[in-house]
């Protein structure tokens, strides 16, 4: 009798307890079956610099290719649609593949894919900006957030790529430099979807190792080729057009790929 | 010992009651009749552009749309809401406006449009910048000649309101606060915003209520002649982008959709508005330039200036007798709709 009772407590306790709570998240077998797990996980990370120097926001000096001095105060951009090719060919697409790169924030430049295949890739591609389809699906959340700044509320689409600071150069009262690069469609597209090469190298998700690529994103490149950019001509992008797409066919080749680590 | 037991079982079992019920305390911004919050594909209607797919209509979520769309913490100075410059008394246009009113007292460059049919629109504002219903509330929230606030800041209001977190989580199922939300409920809420049960329809249906006069019969024929494709029925506008015939405004130098575009050949184009409830929401034009029907009908009658981008249909004007003026406008005036500017769904809650 009186474990029929202790069991009636510990039951009417267990319902208390958990009578509010959502369905805990059920934590998914990775493996099928209850076989053993077959993906790992690869990490990214963006190294932003000009040239060969390290960037430094606001405090440092830089020159461009037409010889303009010039600092950067914000530089932000979307990497997206994350793909990765193994040795046999085979590819692993990201899932919801959207990051927000903000140099401000240090945690915003390197991620972790999870759930990716075991196996050596060989290479990987992305596009700089957001694909057409989510710049006119309405309202987005996480990296796509416009509360994250790279969005423009009067004529709808992501900034691909913000780049703001000074030029003694600038042809604007105030020296601003403003470049707000976006556009999605006809030919104000400035998509760009690149492969930077892995140089040979390979990245091994294992057990027990996650791989992690090291990019380079040399900003000196959005003004030098194959339109070297003089601020005096060009300050201020701020929709799409012309100048959008001179600076987009730069950054084009902007990201490469330092090392990968095994 | 087993009287311990039952009433700690009792009192748990209380907890465990109270625990999953919503404080009735909380006040929340839902006093008006919010009876049959559902999506209406008017008879004669082409399917909607925005059908609520990833935003599945609900009644809090529309309650939650209606709170923020008369939320003037919206703004920057807590002075202003959508509902300033968008009165359901004039079809949610605001009437006598020529330019919008932001804070401040500051004006912007173009007149607050009425809000309705919005379902079927493929874009938004006079330049069409605006490619979703859901991100339109962005750009008077964030413009500083309107709201002049920051997307943030808007949710950190929120969240500190008593209410906010209640109904969001009523609409949504967690308190969570983001942009996302917002933009949903606020879509809710606009795009329940539909203008169909005009005298001119009661007439289309064959309703009671739908007898047209003889004027007004003769202004509907002079429209479906003389005033078409542009304001095609059923919406009464082919959502195209227009130059038609305004001397430019040498204080605004607006060139409308080219602002989108960058396109010259834009220049001066701006979106054809509907002409339902068009006696309900003067002034008009994209800077309200005139104040009545007859001078938008004078116009286009003999004001039009011929710019390169003029639109083909006008390059001769349009011809119209002074009865048939006269005509036109008793028909405009079937296109009023008495049970949309009166529904008590889209009041105010407060």
């Amino acid at each position: 009798m009186k474990t029929t009772k202790h069991i009636f407590l510990a039951l009417a306790i267990t319902t208390v307890l958990f009578s509010c709570k959502k369905d805990p998240e059920s934590s998914t077998p990775t493996g099928s079956g209850g076989t053993t797990t077959t993906t790992g996980s690869l990490s990214l990370e963006f190294e932003n610099m000009v040239g060969d120097s390290e960037l430094v926001l606001t405090t440092k000096n830089y020159i461009n290719q037409n010889g303009d001095t010039f600092n950067i105060t914000a530089f932000k951009y979307y990497i997206s649609n994350i793909k990765l090719t193994k040795s046999d060919g085979s590819i692993y697409t990201e899932s919801n593949s959207y990051h927000f790169l903000n140099a401000s924030n240090s945690s915003s430049l390197a991620f972790t894919l999870p759930n990716v295949p075991y196996g050596t890739y060989t290479g990987v591609t992305f596009t700089i900006g957001v694909d057409s389809v989510r710049n006119v699906s309405g309202a987005q959340t996480g990296a796509l957030d416009p509360a994250n700044g790279s969005f423009w509320s009067w004529s709808t689409g992501y900034i691909m790529v913000k780049l703001e600071g000074t030029s003694p150069q600038a042809n604007t009262t105030t020296k601003a430099l403003t470049f707000h690069v976006g556009g999605f469609s006809g030919t104000n597209n400035v998509l760009k979807t690149v492969s930077p090469s892995f140089g040979g190298s390979t990245a091994n998700v294992s057990s027990t190792v996650t791989p992690e690529i090291h990019f380079k994103v040399d900003i000196a490149q959005m003004f030098k080729s194959p339109n070297v950019i003089s601020f005096n001509s060009i300050s201020t992008i701020h929709m799409p057009g012309a100048n959008a797409k001179k600076i987009a066919d730069n950054y084009a080749s902007m990201i490469s790929v330092e090392h990968i680590h095994n | 010992m087993q009287n311990k037991l039952a009433y700690l079982f009792i009192s748990l079992l209380f907890i465990w009651v109270s625990a999953c019920r919503v404080d009735p305390n909380v006040k929340v911004k839902a006093d008006l009749p919010v009876n049959d919050i559902r999506f209406v594909v008017p008879s004669g209607f082409p399917p909607p552009v925005y059908n609520f797919s990833g935003n599945p209509l609900t009644t809090d979520g529309f309650i939650l749309g209606r709170a923020l769309f008369y939320e003037t913490k919206l703004s920057k100075d807590n002075t202003i809401s959508c509902g300033s410059c968008h009165q359901q008394f004039a079809a949610f246009s605001h009437l006598d406006h020529p330019l919008s009113h932001g804070i401040y007292g500051l004006f912007g460059t173009r007149n607050s449009p009425a809000l309705f049919n919005l379902a079927w629109k493929n874009d938004f504002m006079w330049d069409g910048g605006i490619n979703n219903l859901e991100v339109q509330a962005l750009a008077p929230i964030t413009n500083p000649v309107e709201m002049d606030e920051d997307l943030n800041n808007v949710i950190i209001k929120l969240q500190n309101d008593p209410d906010y977190p209640t109904l969001f989580k009523k609409a949504f199922g967690s308190e969570t606060i983001n942009s996302q939300r917002l933009f949903w409920a606020f879509a809710q809420f606009m795009g329940m915003l539909n203008s169909y049960n005009s005298k001119y329809d009661k007439y289309t249906r064959g309703e009671s209520g739908g007898n047209m006069s003889i004027s007004e019969l003769n202004g509907l024929s002079l429209v479906r002649q003389k005033c078409t494709p542009c304001h095609q029925e059923p919406l009464f506008t082919d959502m195209s982008f227009r130059n038609n015939g305004l001397s430019i405004n040498p204080n605004l130098l607006d060139t409308g959709r080219m602002h989108i575009t960058g396109l010259k050949s834009d220049s001066m184009k701006f979106k054809v508005p509907s002409l339902r409830n068009v006696a309900l929401s003067q002034p008009y034009m994209h800077d309200g330039r005139y104040l009545t029907l007859m001078d938008v009908l004078n116009h286009y009658t003999s004001g039009i200036h011929n710019y390169t981008t003029l639109d083909p249909l006008l390059t001769n004007g349009i011809i119209l007798s002074n009865q048939e003026k006269q005509d036109i406008i008793s028909f405009l005036q079937t296109l009023s709709d008495y049970t949309f500017i009166n529904d008590a769904r889209f009041k105010d809650p407060n």
